[in-house]
C-alpha cells in the first residue's frame, strides 16, 4: 500500500469522525466514590456449588454428618 | 512518587489525589477510542476501579503509572467496543444538515462506520488512535501492550480491509 493510498483513508477516516470534545464535563469522583462503595465480598461460583453439594449429600444422607463432624 | 507508594499500600488518600490528578487523561485517551462522551465517563470510573483493585501489583518503585493506567483504560475501552452494537448511527456532535451534499456526506460516513465495524476492536483501536488521533506508532504500541512494529502492522491490517470493504460498496479510497 501505497503512502498515497494510506493518507486517502486517513483522511476519509479524519472527516467521518468528527474531533471529540476532550474536556471532561465535570469531576467524576463522586461516582468512583459510589463504585467504591457498591464493593462486595465476591464468593465464587464453585465455593456455592460445593455447599450446594454439602447440603444435598446431608439431606439425602444424613449417615454422612457424623463422619463429616468426626472428619472437620 | 509518595503518593504512589501509600496508594500501592492502598491508602484512600492516595487514590483520591491520584484520580483527581489523572481522570482528565483517561477520559481523554478513552473517549478518542471509543467516540462518545457518557461512555467515556463511564469507563473512566471504569478504570479507576480496575486500578484500584490492581494497586497490591502495582510497583510504585519501579513502575511507570501513566503507562500502566493508560494500558488499563484501553483494555476497559477495548472491553466496551467488544460488548458495544456494532456501530450504524452516526456518532455524537454531527450537526444536523439537510442539504444534498450534507446528506451525501453523511452517506460517506456511515459506509466509513460500517467498514469499520468490520475490523476487530484491537484494529480499530489502533486505526482510530494512529490515523484519526495521529498518535506515534509507538504510544499506539504501548496502549495496546504491543511493539511499535506490530502496532503499525496492525494499523496496516485494517486499513487493508477497510479499502476492501469500501470498494465493496463502491467507494474507491
Amino acid at each position: 500500500m501505497s503512502d498515497r493510498e494510506l493518507e486517502k483513508i486517513k483522511r476519509l477516516l479524519k472527516e467521518a469522525y468528527p474531533e471529540q470534545n476532550e474536556e471532561l464535563r465535570g469531576d467524576l469522583w463522586p461516582e468512583m466514590q459510589e463504585r467504591l462503595s457498591q464493593r462486595t465480598i465476591r464468593v465464587p461460583w464453585w465455593d456455592w456449588a460445593l455447599l450446594a453439594a454439602a447440603s444435598a449429600m446431608t439431606l439425602l444422607f444424613p449417615g454422612v454428618i457424623p463422619a463429616l463432624l468426626y472428619h472437620l | 512518587m509518595e503518593e504512589l507508594e501509600r496508594f500501592a499500600a492502598g491508602d484512600a488518600e492516595a487514590f483520591e489525589y491520584l484520580f483527581r490528578q489523572h481522570q482528565g487523561h483517561v477520559y481523554r485517551w478513552i473517549v478518542r477510542i471509543v467516540r462518545n462522551a457518557a461512555v467515556a465517563e463511564e469507563l473512566t470510573v471504569e478504570t479507576f476501579w480496575r486500578i484500584h483493585r490492581a494497586r497490591a501489583r502495582f510497583d510504585a518503585k519501579k513502575g511507570n503509572f501513566c503507562g500502566w493506567m493508560r494500558r488499563i483504560a484501553t483494555n476497559a475501552a477495548l472491553d466496551y467496543l467488544r460488548r458495544a452494537r456494532p456501530e450504524v448511527e452516526l456518532p455524537e456532535e454531527l450537526p444536523a444538515r439537510r442539504t444534498p451534499e450534507a446528506a451525501e456526506q453523511n452517506e460517506l460516513r456511515r459506509l466509513i462506520f460500517a467498514a469499520m465495524d468490520h475490523l476487530s476492536p484491537h484494529v480499530r483501536a489502533a486505526v482510530l488512535l494512529a490515523l484519526v488521533e495521529e498518535e506515534p506508532y509507538e504510544e499506539v504500541g504501548k496502549a495496546l501492550g504491543i511493539s511499535t512494529a506490530a502496532a503499525k502492522l496492525r494499523v496496516f491490517r485494517g486499513v487493508r480491509v477497510l479499502r476492501k470493504e469500501l470498494s465493496k460498496v463502491g467507494v474507491r479510497p
